[in-house]
């Protein structure tokens, strides 16, 4: 820095530029304190009022009426049945992410951008139109695969299957999103070497690329998990939303409020954003130990 | 596209198994591809004229009103709020930062349901919010277009944010002491120096929060009365659709959703580049 430092556009401390009389207007006096102001207002009204007030309903009466929520037969159902589309839509994604990152990222080929943009699809396709693309594969009475659908037997819509494609097709993108950014930083000499020294592909992913990308991959894998709990629109169009058999936890609690069971609702949603809030601070901490990485480099 | 592609173009530095490939295509293909060509097919079967009735019936326009046209006021909005909130965590320090900080990240990490419960409580007639608002101005929130708006506005808050805030942190001080050191007050810095380098990720933000806020289903129908020509958004007109069992319907539609899908994907990718081409122009100093 040179012997005088002018501020940044701080909006803070604005000395005045030489030739011109030392005068600091209002506006410019305020700002600095109202830009954080407004900004912690707005972020208030919209964000943490709301999320406060779930917090607060669903102990409104104390712990005990929250715990004896827990035992409702319906809302455990829904727990049972979130977690099993998770443990299978999860894994799906993490390997679809590793694999897409692992043929993608080091590699230029024409088409490659549009490629993944396609894979970032699923982002910008309303989960309705998702769920909507399921119903019109998998009706028995009007799919376009209902040959298959009929001869086979299997029951696909309104049961686990195409909730489980649900959430498989709406979580997707997330993995190979974080991944496929990381391995094209890192160039491919770590493999080239391994190569060299005999190393076969699959020694070479598990001891050379999985460790390279092990953050990334932690933290895509959360924001997988944490968009396949709680997924509602593409799930509600797929389920048939049967309380006690095709009800996840958000459609749960959607069902509970419309039924006026508010507790009840009150007590799935925090279940559900207790999981986000633990989610965002494994992020954090994950944000931290992938800069941590990068700066080591 | 294939390995083959692949072979042609790289392969002398480094001999990947082609099984990630195949994968990957296989992956898609049953994934992604089979229920989207499925739907256009559906759309394709129903036939340009009918396809067209279908499209633009006075209740689907409604829905197209309620979900274009307040999905552009909630992003827009953001736009501007969320500028303001990335220079808040860039350049200023004040106590609750950090938490200001995590808390922009909740909308993409809660549950849409839950979105929408906590958002119809407190913007409810006798919510924390709401209430007020009932009893001074007369207007109803919840269960009404405005908290249609409201849902929208959270469910769209970090993109601008997060877009934004990265371009803000790598701004050379340089061109602002340059500024300065000219005589341009802080006004004119703003808007001629720092404002039109963050443009690009301002609208991108923008672009993919509006994506977001018009697709978004499940906070939006819990605040909503989801009464046609009031506050009915698209992606709930589907599902009644569907539960009518009115298919053609429904698919045409969903169909005009994913066609401005694909559109918003491609505006928001043009945004990069030319936010990528943009930086690369800037002179450094």
């Amino acid at each position: 820095m040179t012997t005088i430092s002018p501020p940044r556009t701080e909006l803070s401390d604005p000395i005045a530029p030489p030739g011109k009389p030392a005068r600091r207007s209002l506006a410019s006096r305020l700002l600095p304190a109202l830009v954080p102001l407004v900004a912690c207002l707005y972020v208030g009204v919209v964000i943490f009022l709301p999320a406060l007030n779930v917090v607060l309903q669903a102990f409104a009466k104390g712990l005990a009426p929250f715990l004896e929520n827990l035992q409702n037969e319906e809302l455990r159902s829904a727990i049972r049945l979130t977690l099993l589309i998770t443990l299978i839509a999860v894994p799906a994604n993490a390997v679809f992410g590793l694999a897409a990152a692992t043929a993608i990222a080091r590699h230029q080929f024409r088409g490659k951008a549009l490629l993944l943009s396609v894979i970032d699809l699923p982002f910008s396709i309303s989960p309705v139109v998702v769920g909507l693309m399921l119903v019109l594969l998998f009706s028995p009475s009007h799919g376009l695969l209902e040959g298959l659908v009929n001869s086979t037997g299997w029951k696909i819509l309104f049961s686990w299957p195409s909730m489980v494609l649900a959430t498989i097709i709406v979580s997707m993108p997330f993995m190979a999103r974080e991944v496929i950014p990381l391995l094209e930083e890192e160039g491919w000499e770590q493999e080239e070497a391994a190569k060299t020294l005999g190393a076969t592909d699959w020694q070479i992913f598990w001891k050379v690329t999985l460790p390279t990308v092990r953050w990334a991959a932690l933290y895509g894998l959360i924001l997988t998990t944490a968009r396949a709990l709680g997924e509602f629109g593409a799930v509600a169009v797929v389920s048939g939303n049967i309380a006690g058999e095709t009800q996840t936890l958000p459609l749960f609690v959607e069902d509970a409020y419309k039924q006026y069971h508010t507790e009840l609702a009150y007590g799935a949603a925090l279940i559900l954003g207790a999981v986000a809030i633990l989610s965002l601070l494994l992020k954090l901490t994950l944000e931290r130990l992938l800069e941590r990485d990068r700066s080591q480099r | 596209m294939s390995s083959s592609v692949i072979r042609r173009w790289h392969l002398p530095r480094l001999e990947l198994p082609s099984w990630p490939w195949r994968f990957t295509w296989l992956y898609l293909g049953l994934v992604l591809f089979l229920p989207l060509g499925g739907l256009l097919l559906r759309a394709a079967g129903v036939g340009p004229a009918r396809f067209w009735e279908l499209a633009t019936t006075p209740e689907a326009l409604a829905t197209y009103q309620v979900s274009f046209g307040l999905a552009l006021v909630a992003a827009s909005l953001n736009g501007v709020f969320g500028l303001l909130i990335a220079w808040a965590l860039v350049r200023s320090r004040f106590p609750g930062q950090r938490l200001l900080d995590a808390l922009i990240d909740l909308p993409f990490a809660l549950p849409t349901a839950v979105a929408g419960l906590s958002l119809s409580a407190v913007y409810s007639t006798n919510g924390w919010i709401g209430a007020p608002l009932y009893a001074w101005f007369g207007l109803k929130v919840a269960f009404n277009w405005p908290g249609v708006l409201v849902a929208m506005v959270f469910i769209s808050l970090p993109f601008v944010v997060r877009t934004v805030e990265p371009v803000l942190r790598a701004l050379e001080a340089e061109q602002e002491e340059a500024a300065w050191c000219l005589g341009a007050r802080a006004g004119q810095t703003f808007f001629k120096v720092v404002l039109p380098q963050l443009m690009p990720a301002i609208l991108a933000g923008v672009a993919q929060g509006y994506s977001r806020a018009v697709g978004e289903y499940g906070s939006v129908v819990m605040i909503s009365s989801n009464v046609p020509f009031r506050d009915l958004i698209a992606p709930t007109l589907i599902i009644q659709k569907l539960e009518e069992y009115d298919i053609e319907a429904a698919t045409v539609i969903g169909t005009v959703m994913l066609l401005f899908s694909l559109m918003s994907l491609l505006v928001i990718n043009l945004l990069q580049v030319w936010g990528l081409r943009y930086a690369e122009d800037v002179p450094r100093v």
